[in-house]
């Protein structure tokens, strides 16, 4: 192999007039990315609840509007639902009710995570387990939780385990393809540089895998809380537990014609799925976002 | 001692093969302890995958791989940085995935680190806060922290404009003075590789073979507009070109 060998035959002229820690320090002051620009608190906070305070004010003009028309004999006005709320609310059933519904939901939901995140991690990593799982969790997810209450009930009977079985039965699918997802996301890049540093096997889940994937994660939590939520609103809606939920109200207030008492349930279900979203999820994945310049 | 351990890392007949198709062919190389060595070729020369060898994440179909002890550092076009740590932490991790235990004692090696690459400034700064030549240099960082002989570098510059690869050079070589470690540094540019190394290697293409190398005696500092840099520079392009224009007849 040829080898050629040049001498120090030139001295290099290297520039005395300037060092090289203040060019360094001048491209680094120009070539930084602005900072976005971060409007006050009080703007923020303006505009975080103006958007939907706006759109409740709508719904509930368009409504008074239509109750007021005539048009809907049937239909209750807002007025009547807000004093059915009250009477509930007097009455000594609805809180407890409503305690349950969401003890049901947070327990529910905390075993779903226990599950399906897991799981998800397995079919991720496991190609065989991907194989055989992954169609089916798919097709799982598009089983309507209606269709899951009598097989709980014929398997458990009218029980709190009837509606646990419903609500893991409709988030852990969705929650572990969620999971699986959010790993299938994590550019290689990333997980090689993770490797050459000697971040492996479990390593690289916690310090790698994991971290790169929270925004993902965040997504199939949330994900699997909506169809945790809807579950085992369906599930108290159509199985007689003992213990009444928010479901049971709506059931109650189909039973007595009471249109008053069905739309009252229906906004306390549509407002605390609102609210959990807006109260937990998206703050929670704003800040991860934010923090990654996202 | 034989000389399989005196060298940083060692290729010794080493074959590649990819779905039937010959990418490195009988490679021998090797890089001694402190050496500084570029590899230059045309695209499809199989530069990345003969990096890929030396970091140990890819097995040769034929041949030998040996290190001279511990995992190489690697350093991509990328940074490959972490976007949810701060530029410190994920010179921590690097520490901590290395071994070093004590969070105190990660805390400071990560500070003089960053004050290696002139970053002092950026142990609290968010990647995405960071220009492109200050996140190489947070991603060099983070390749010294793993306390690792042998330095591979695949392409690190390559998206960076002039003047920041400029400051990237005197960094890097300033580096390689204090503390001696072995480096491939993979290239295109044929001007980056006589500036920055003590052994220019030009790879054949398809399949990548060792074409020819030039031993650079140039003292540092050099800079890319030196007159031997030139010299040297335009001697290798004319070998680069007879390698391409061998494919035109083929």
């Amino acid at each position: 192999m040829p080898v050629t060998d040049l001498g120090a035959v030139h001295d290099s002229p290297v520039s005395k007039d300037l060092s090289s820690g203040d060019l360094s320090a001048g491209l680094d002051v120009l070539d930084a990315p602005a900072a976005p620009a971060v409007p006050s608190l009080f703007h923020r906070a303006l505009t975080r609840v103006t958007a939907p305070a706006l759109a409740v004010v709508f719904v509930l003009v368009a409504w008074q509007l239509a109750t007021a028309s005539g048009l809907f004999t049937r239909l209750s006005s807002p007025t009547a639902v807000l004093d059915e709320l009250i009477g509930q609310a007097r009455g000594g059933t609805l809180l407890p009710a409503l305690g349950r519904s969401l003890g049901r939901a947070a327990s529910g939901f905390a075993a779903s995570v226990l599950v399906g995140a897991p799981l998800g991690l397995l079919v991720y990593r496991v190609g065989a387990v991907r194989t055989v799982l992954a169609p089916a969790l798919s097709a799982f997810q598009s089983l309507p939780a209606a269709a899951l209450v009598p097989l709980a009930v014929v398997a458990f009977g009218e029980s709190e385990r009837a509606v646990y079985a419903v609500v893991l039965l409709g988030a852990v699918p969705s929650l572990a393809m969620g999971v699986v997802s959010a790993f299938d996301q994590v550019p290689v890049l990333l997980r090689r540089a993770g490797r050459t540093m000697g971040a492996t096997g479990l390593l690289a889940v916690r310090h790698v895998l994991v971290p790169a994937a929270l925004p993902g994660l965040i997504v199939a939590l949330r994900q699997g809380w909506t169809f945790g939520w809807r579950a085992l609103m369906t599930a108290e809606l159509i199985t007689a537990t003992p213990l009444p939920g928010v479901g049971r109200i709506l059931d109650a207030g189909k039973q007595q014609g009471s249109f008053a008492l069905v739309l009252a349930s229906v906004a306390l279900i549509l407002a605390i799925g609102v609210l959990v979203e807006a109260g937990v999820f998206r703050p929670v994945e704003k800040r991860v976002l934010r923090r990654r310049g996202l | 001692m034989s000389p399989a351990t005196t060298a940083a890392v060692r290729l010794a007949g080493a074959t590649k093969t990819f779905g039937g198709t010959l990418v490195l062919d009988d490679v021998d190389l090797e890089v001694a302890p402190g050496e500084f060595v570029c590899l230059l070729g045309p695209s499809g020369c199989g530069k990345s995958t003969l990096l890929s060898l030396l970091a140990g994440l890819d097995r040769p179909s034929s041949g030998q791989v040996s290190t001279g002890g511990g995992r190489p550092a690697l350093m991509f076009q990328d940074h490959a940085l972490f976007p949810w740590l701060t530029a410190g932490r994920n010179i921590e991790l690097a520490l901590r995935l290395a071994g070093t235990a004590d969070r105190a004692e990660r805390r400071t090696e990560a500070m003089r680190l960053l004050g290696l690459v002139q970053l002092a400034d950026a142990y609290g700064k968010r990647v995405h806060t960071l220009s492109g030549g200050m996140r190489q240099r947070v991603a060099l960082a983070r390749a010294l922290a793993q306390g690792s002989e042998l330095l591979l570098m695949d392409e690190p510059f390559a998206a960076l404009d002039a003047m920041t690869k400029e400051v990237l050079h005197e960094v890097l070589i300033g580096i390689w003075e204090r503390r001696r470690p072995g480096i491939v540094f993979v290239t295109h540019d044929i001007r980056e590789a006589v500036r920055l190394g003590g052994r220019v290697v030009l790879l054949s293409s398809r399949p990548g073979r060792i074409a020819r190398e030039w031993r650079v005696d140039l003292p540092h500092p050099r800079r890319s507009e030196d007159p031997a840099v030139l010299e040297l520079a335009m001697e290798i392009t004319g070998h680069l070109r007879e390698e391409i224009c061998r494919h035109a007849r083929d």
